[in-house]
Parts: structure tokens; sequence; C-alpha cells
């Protein structure tokens, strides 16, 4: 029914008359809902998954205040439980999963492609309201009995605890039809939609990001869709396939599961590593290093992310052949994932940095990155595994890698691509502080754990031994350090929005596509179509004080002399 | 010989469609009759077999496969190695674990 | 899925962010192929579960198999291969722009389906009235079987199918008592040696033929399979139904008269892919040697 509205809303992008750019094209809450637009809907999945993060960001504080000290703090077990699930399953599902594809992604990805929008643009405003439809009922879950499973659901415990699982379950199934939707559409966009002159190896390497992540998605999450049916099935009727009270098979649920959320890990750090390769190319003034090296590595990471999903489960009952054949596959990940990181060293070697923002979280990341990396050989060798599993240790590395690499590129990418959404720049000096914060409170906040972990503090324990109890307030210092952090970012991002400096169309000198238009873009993103050449090459622009952004030494050749002729 | 539509796409003629359909239909009543047939552990690869004959010509004549873009069928193919992979693995193991919940198992 | 077909319904002619036509199909067209790829894998982890019970417990499908009807399952794959031809000729139809002819086979295949379901409705409350339900619901009472007369397909060809009542009280004390401290547990000996899956067919085969065959401890697995995979099956069917009717809708209006038959090919090939689904599930469920 919204079809026909629609219709006229995406039209309006080839009425060349209109002055305004895409955020003041249509007013009204209903011009933004049913926006065919995809840099509307990336901004909507932005706000979106912007107070997802707010919301697990809130359980995660919840759950460090309380083990501030050994025993109750604030909160009793049971409360404890649910808040540990709702952190876990509020940030995967609704803030990581769909963070950068869908918020960045969806605004960047046309853009760079010089394309008006993306191919199949009501999938796409499709997929954003599946991702509404899917919170709510993850939302009504934590109202009506919050789920105390931890994010993963293992069965047995899941299909007999009084809490609101069928209710979270359901939010995350249709979470996921949401994500492959976003998945689809960009495999389809990228294949379909790349201007001329511009061959697969002169995509920008966040493209390469976003289509390895497009692959898992659709490859990957249906078999999400299917476990959590099943164990929807389970609960509601009993169907025993997972359940062994009725002769069903827990590990099985396991190899379901982690089918899916292996790949899913990947699905949250190819696009980070994606715009990694974009910042540290552009702050630092040099071509791209290995560019593909960068883009074959994201394909193989893609792919070898589905060969290692046993090892979640070294201690579960899995057999010792499979551990072993899981274990020597879990090892290769590192080869792409340090071609990666090598190559952007490289590209850092000899460049002039630009200390900016986003450079900051470039930084960051690869300190950070080659940390929570580095500690994932330790967790993937079977014997270490087996002392470490379930400990802080697993905690601190998964969100060294999660945290440290997803979200700290996602903040990176945001700094980065800020001016070209609100056509607002920020305040740098606060930006600094910011991401200093974040970097110390993360840090102190993830580093102790894995002190505790080594030393065998199990995850999840409502309590502690006394022993630990530095270590854990440590821990909780630097979460509240983090939690400043983000409150600073939050206030000098929202002052830019009302008070900051207008920004030029390509205020960080970078040579990709998106730059060419003014910033913020009109809703149909471009005046002309471009013959594009090589991303990286930034020695094409020049710095012009007038402006205070850079120019094109030599116009780009223009295909043709105006765009919407169809 | 063969038809095309306006923008070049290929037109299966209604005589290769009929011919598909009685190939789909020898092939189901050769799946059932080869179930009367007692060849041990063969009866299922055989069946397995024929199925995916049939499959192969719903996807290449009825799906147009044979006169498509190859990166289609190329996509179609991947969910099935990703498939075989998935099976693979966790039957593997699953024939493995079982000696641990269920008293008895012979063993691997 | 439904967003997937709506793809390009308001509008024949090319919109406004694709270059050409043929972009616009060919984009439209790997959506699907996409799509199909991601159905696979749903329809997959159910091919996983089933591979993962019948490989460590065959005698359930040799048991709960006999309870199926094959000439039901067969005559349903002859119509879902016949839905799949009169599909498979709509798109020629509308390629051709013969309109008419069109809508007669995008009804002949909504009547496919229609009977499909009609058939798989017998079925399920057949099973219903036995018990033969899913792991929670499983309470067979067998005995019913041998004077209702259903099911004369399989059970003849199965000298000791049915059970007699006497079965009945152990089946069911068996089914509930499922305690993994049970030291009978597998109420099959398995053979140790030989792959176990010859071992306990060879076993199955043998009570058979000869004394009236026990219903295998973990027999409720096998319904719980067939409901699973057959009932998403069934909602994959009534989704092409109201695809087609969709699409009847949009002949009616004449979306096809100019020879734009995108959504025609789309449906067509998500129907290919329930029929190619049903194909599998009925070797694997229906015909168990």
């Amino acid at each position: 029914m919204a079809v026909d509205t629609l219709t006229v809303d995406g039209a309006v992008g080839v009425d060349h008359a209109d002055p305004g750019n895409y955020l003041t094209t249509g007013r009204g809450v209903l011009s933004w809902l049913f926006t065919l637009d995809h840099k509307r809907i990336g901004l909507m999945y932005l706000v979106a998954i912007t107070a997802s993060f707010f919301l697990g960001g809130i359980f995660a504080l919840l759950v460090r205040t309380e083990l501030l000290t050994p025993g109750q703090t604030i909160m009793t077990a049971d409360a404890y439980n649910q808040m540990f699930t709702l952190h876990g399953a509020v940030m995967i599902f609704l803030f990581i999963i769909p963070g950068i594809p869908a918020a960045l992604g969806n605004f960047v990805l046309p853009l760079m492609l010089g394309a008006k929008d993306v191919a199949l643009p009501r999938l796409n405003l499709a997929s954003f309201w599946f991702w509404m439809f899917g919170a709510v009922f993850a939302l009504v879950s934590i109202i009506v009995g919050a789920v105390d499973t931890g994010w993963t659901f293992y069965t047995p415990y899941s299909t007999t605890t009084s809490t609101a699982v069928i209710s979270m379950t359901t939010g995350v199934f249709i979470l996921g039809f949401s994500s492959i939707f976003t998945g689809l559409n960009f495999i389809v966009t990228i294949h379909k939609m790349r201007p001329e002159g511009m061959t697969w190896f002169k995509m920008p390497l966040f493209l390469w990001g976003l289509y390895s992540t497009a692959i898992i998605q659709v490859l990957a999450t249906p078999v999400l869709a299917i476990t959590l049916l099943l164990l929807i099935a389970e609960r509601a009727l009993g169907v025993g396939i997972f359940d062994p009270s009725l002769g069903g098979d827990p590990v099985l649920y396991q190899h379901f599961f982690w089918f899916y959320s292996h790949p899913a890990v990947y699905i949250m750090i190819l696009p980070a590593m994606g715009i990694i390769s974009e910042l540290v190319s552009v702050f630092s003034g040099k071509h791209i290093f290995g560019y593909r090296f960068i883009a074959w590595s994201s394909i193989a990471i893609a792919l070898l992310s589905f060969l290692v999903w046993g090892h979640h489960m070294f201690t579960s009952g899995q057999s010792s052949i499979t551990n072993m054949i899981f274990s020597a596959l879990t090892f290769s990940v590192a080869i792409p994932s340090a071609v990666k990181v090598f190559n952007w060293l490289a590209t850092m070697y000899k460049g002039s940095i630009r200390l900016a923002a986003p450079m900051l979280y470039v930084l960051s990341f690869l300190f950070l990155f080659a940390i929570g990396g580095l500690t994932g050989l330790f967790l993937g060798a079977l014997s270490t595994d087996v002392h470490l599993h379930d400990t802080y240790f697993v905690v601190a590395h998964f969100h060294y890698v999660m945290f440290g690499g997803t979200v700290i590129a996602f903040l990176g990418g945001i700094h980065y691509w800020w001016p070209k959404m609100f056509g607002r720049m920020y305040s740098e000096r606060w930006a600094q502080v910011s991401a200093l914060l974040i970097f110390v409170g993360f840090n102190l906040t993830f580093f102790t754990q894995f002190v505790m972990g080594s030393h065998g503090m199990p995850r999840r324990y409502y309590n502690y031994l006394e022993q630990f109890t530095t270590l854990h307030q440590a821990s909780t210092v630097g979460s509240y350090v983090l939690g400043l952090g983000f409150l600073i970012m939050a206030g000098y991002l929202g002052h830019s929005l009302f008070r900051g400096r207008h920004a030029p169309s390509n205020p960080w000198g970078s040579a990709t596509l998106e730059w060419e238009t003014t910033s913020p873009p009109p809703t149909h993103n471009f005046d002309r179509e471009f013959s594009a050449d090589d991303p990286y090459n930034l020695d094409s622009l020049r710095f012009d004080p007038a402006i205070e952004g850079w120019v094109r030494k030599e116009p780009r050749s223009i295909l043709l002399a105006e765009g919407g002729s169809h | 010989m063969a038809e095309h539509t306006e923008h070049g796409v290929h037109i299966a003629s209604l005589r290769l469609l009929v011919v598909v359909l009685i190939a789909l239909m020898f092939g189901t009543w050769l799946t059932v009759s080869a179930t009367y047939v007692d060849l041990g552990a063969l009866n299922i690869w055989i069946g397995l077999a024929i199925a995916t004959a049939k499959a192969v010509l719903v996807g290449l004549y009825y799906m147009h496969l044979r006169w498509d873009r190859p990166f289609n069928a190329f996509v179609f193919i991947s969910a099935f190695a990703f498939l075989a992979l998935f099976v693979g693995f966790t039957l593997m193991d699953s024939a493995h674990y079982q000696d641990l919940i269920i008293p008895g198992w012979p063993g691997q | 899925m439904a967003a997937q077909h709506h793809e390009e319904c308001h509008d024949p002619h090319v919109a406004h962010h694709f270059e050409s036509a043929d972009q616009q199909f060919q984009s439209a067209k790997l959506g699907m192929w996409l799509f199909l790829a991601t159905e696979i894998l749903f329809f997959g982890g159910l091919f996983v579960a089933y591979s993962v019970y019948r490989s460590n417990h065959p005698e359930i499908f040799v048991f709960g198999h006999q309870f199926l009807d094959k000439n039901l399952g067969a005559f349903n794959t002859v119509v879902l291969i016949w839905s799949s031809f009169t599909i498979a000729w709509a798109v020629r139809a509308a390629q051709l722009k013969q309109i008419k002819l069109l809508k007669w086979l995008l009804v002949a295949t909504m009547a496919c389906a229609f009977v499909f379901l009609g058939v798989k409705y017998v079925e399920y409350s057949s099973k219903w009235k036995h018990g033969l339900l899913w792991a929670a619901k499983f309470q067979p009472h067998l005995e019913a079987t041998v004077g209702d007369g259903h099911g004369e397909g399989d059970a003849s060809h199965e000298a000791g199918g049915p059970q007699p009542e006497a079965e009945v009280p152990a089946a069911e004390a068996s089914g509930t008592a499922e305690a993994p401290a049970d030291p009978d547990r597998p109420t099959i000996p398995l053979a140790p040696d030989g792959p176990p899956g010859l071992a306990a067919e060879a076993e199955v085969a043998g009570a058979g033929h000869g004394a009236p065959m026990a219903t295998p401890d973990m027999a409720k697995i096998f319904f719980s399979i067939y409901f699973l995979m057959t009932g998403l099956h069934g909602i994959h069917v009534l989704g092409g139904i109201a695809a087609m009717a969709w699409l009847l809708r949009c002949a009616a209006r004449g979306d096809f008269d100019t020879g734009h038959f995108t959504r025609v090919d789309m449906v067509a090939l998500y129907w290919h892919v329930v029929d190619l689904v049903w194909i599998y599930l009925f070797l694997l469920l229906y015909l168990i040697h």
C-alpha cells in the first residue's frame, strides 16, 4: 500500500529545479518513514542503531556496576543474568550486525558508485521496517520477561527458562530478514550498478568490505532463521530436535547456532576493515598499499568464516577429531586478517599522517584489533582454550575485536562521513578528547579482563572471589570513562548539527566518488555521471583554503551533461 | 532457432517444456520403483541421484539457467555448496559424539 | 519476501535509478537468485537435522515412514511437477504477450497448489487422528490404523506394519520415560560392526517381516521432522499461491501487455524451488527403504 506513495517520493530526485538537499527535500515524519532514498534510510538506521547502542550501553554499565563488589551490589542474581543477556542480544542483533552495513553502508555505497540509489530501493525500505518490527519484538521481550539465557539461547536452558525466549527469538528472526535484505541489495547493487570505468579492482575497498559482508549475510543468516524457528517450535510445540528431555541433541543446536553466528562475527568486522582501508589512505595522504591483497583478503575472510564455527564448541561435547579440524582451520583466518593489518601499516609508512579524528580511530583500531586478533589465536588453540574458555579472557578477546575493531571503526566512519551526511563539521578538539577517553576507558575496562580471565575468573558470574575485587573495580571504572567519552561525543556531534561550520564537498581530500557531490548531497546524489578512476589517487586533489576543502586539479571526465535523463 | 524477447532473453520452446515434463514424470516413477528393489545402502544414494537429476532438469530448463547469466547459476550452486559444508561437518561430528549421549552406542 | 516480489510492481517502465531496462531486469533477477540461495539454506537447516537423525537413528525413519502414504506423496509430487510445467509455460506466455494463456496457466498452477495443500490436509488429519504428532504430542494409538482402512498404500507392503494393541502401552511408556540414565535407551540394539545405518535397517527389516515391529524409542523425532519439513514447505506453497494471485491481479490490470514479464519470471523461479524442495522431501520422508 505504501508502494504508491513511495514511487512519488523516489521520483523527486529527478526534479532538478529543487535546490534543497536530501535532508530538506520532503518534510514530515512520513516523508522519512516511507522514503526510498538510500541516504534517508541509512540515516534512519543510524538513529535506530544509535538508540540500540545506547540501550545496550546502559545494560553494560548496569552489569559493570553490579560487579563493583562481590555479592549483591545493585541487583539480584536473576536480574544480573537478564542484564548481561540483554546487553549481548541488543548489542549484537540490534546494533553491531546492522551497524556499519545498514547505516553507513546504505548512505555511502550508492554514492561511492556514483549511482542514484541502491538497486532495489523498496527492498531497502523493507529491510528498515523489518528491523523496526524485529526491534519491537525484542523490546517487548525485555518488558514481559527479559531473557536470561545469554545471547546464544543455548538449549536446553532456553527451552526451560520462564523468561520471554519466544518473543526475543522472534525479534531476532525478523532482524535476520532485515540483514538478508540489506546484503542481497548490496550484492545486486555492486554487481549491476558500478559506473563506467569502475572495474572490480577499481572499487573503493569499503565496497569490497560490504560485498564480502553481504555474501555472509545472504548465505549464513538463513541458517540463523531456521535455528531460531526450530527453537521457537521447541518451546511452543516441543519438537524435540534440540531438547534432550524429548530425545533431542543440544550439541546440534550449537552447530546450528554457530554456523550462523561465527560468520556473523565477520559480518561485524569486515565492513569495519573496509572503513579502515578508506581512512588509512586518506589520512596518510598516500595511495593504499596492496589494494588487491586487501580486496582479496576480504573475500578470503568471508569464505573462511564458514569453516571455523566449531571453535566455539571445543568444550561443548564436540568430538575431538572435529575439534582438531576446526582448531587448525581457525588459525587460517589469521592470515588474511594479518595481510590487511600489514598493508594498512605499509600505507602509513612514510605517509604524511594527519591526526584528525577519523585517523585517531584508525590508530585505535590497529592497536586494539591487533590485540583482539592475537588473543583469538590463544583461544583457537585447543589446549589453551580448555583453560580459558568461559572466562573473562574470552569476554576481553571478543570485546577487543567487536568494540576495539568494529565499534572503533564505526566511530571513525561516523567522523569521516559526518560532514557528508549533515553538511556540518564537528569540533576537532572535543573529538580528540572523546577519542582519547574512549581509548583509555576501553583498555581499562577490558585489559583488566584479560588478566582476570587468565587467572580463572569465569564469565557471566554474579559473584567473585575477593582476590578479583581490584581488577573488577578497575574494569568498572574503565566502563564509566568509556561512557563519559560517548557522552562527550553525543554533545559535540549534536552541537555540530546546529552550530557546526558548513562542510565543503571534500573536507578530507579523498578521491572516492561520494566527495564529488555537495555536503549534504541532493536527493538524486549527483548532477552528472562520472567515469570512475583510481579511488586512491590522492594526488589528483589540492587543498583550496578559500573553501577549506579539497578540489580536483582537473575535473573528472563527465559522461553525461546531466543525470536523471530517464 | 531459439526465440528471444525484445531484450534478448531466451524463450523456452513449448516442446522443450513438455519434454522436460515427461522426463520429470519418468524420474518420479523411477524413484518410486527403485524403492521396491532392495539394494541396501545404495537405495538412498540412487534415490538422491535421481532426485538431483530432476532438480538439474528443473534448474537448467524451467528456471532458464542454461541461458541465463552464469553468475546466477553460480549463486544458486554456492548455496548448495555451503549447505554441503554444513551437513558435512555436523554429520561428521554428531556421528562421533553419539557415544557420549547414547549408552551402548557402537562407537566410531 | 513479499517486498521482493513487489519490486517493479508500480511501474512498467524503468525506475529512475536504472539506466536501461536490461540493467533493471538483470538486477531483479540476480536479487531473486540470491533470495533463492537464502531459501536453500533456510530449508537446509532442516535437511541437516534430518541427516543427523537419519544417520544416527535410522530405525525411527524405517519405522515412521510406514505411516506416510506413499501413494498420496507420489500424487502430490506429480501435482507439483505439473504445476512447475504450467508456470514455466506461463513465463513463456508472458514473454510472448499471450495474456489470456498466461492467466489460464496461472490459474492452473494455483489449482495445483490448492490440490497439493488439500492432499496435505488429508495426510495431516490422519496423523492427527492417530496421535502421530511431533515429539511432545506424540501419543500413537496405532490400533486404529488396522480397522480404519486408511493408508492401504503403505500398509499393504509392510506385513507387520501397524502395531497390535498390546504394544501401545509399551510405546507410550518408552515415549515418556526418556531419562538418559535408562539403560535400555536404544530399543533396537545395533550391531557392533558395520555401518550403524545398515545394521539397524537390517534389524528392523527382520522385525518387520516376522514379529510386529516395536515403536523405536525416538520415533517421535521422525514425526517432528516430518511436520517441520512439510509444514515449512506448506507455508511456502501458501506464499506461492499469494504470489500467483498477485500476478493474476497484475495481468488483469494489463501490466504484462507490454511484454514486461519480470514479475512472472520471479514468481516462477520461486515456485520451481518449492517444487525442488518437495522432490527431495518426497524421497527422504516417504520413500525410505
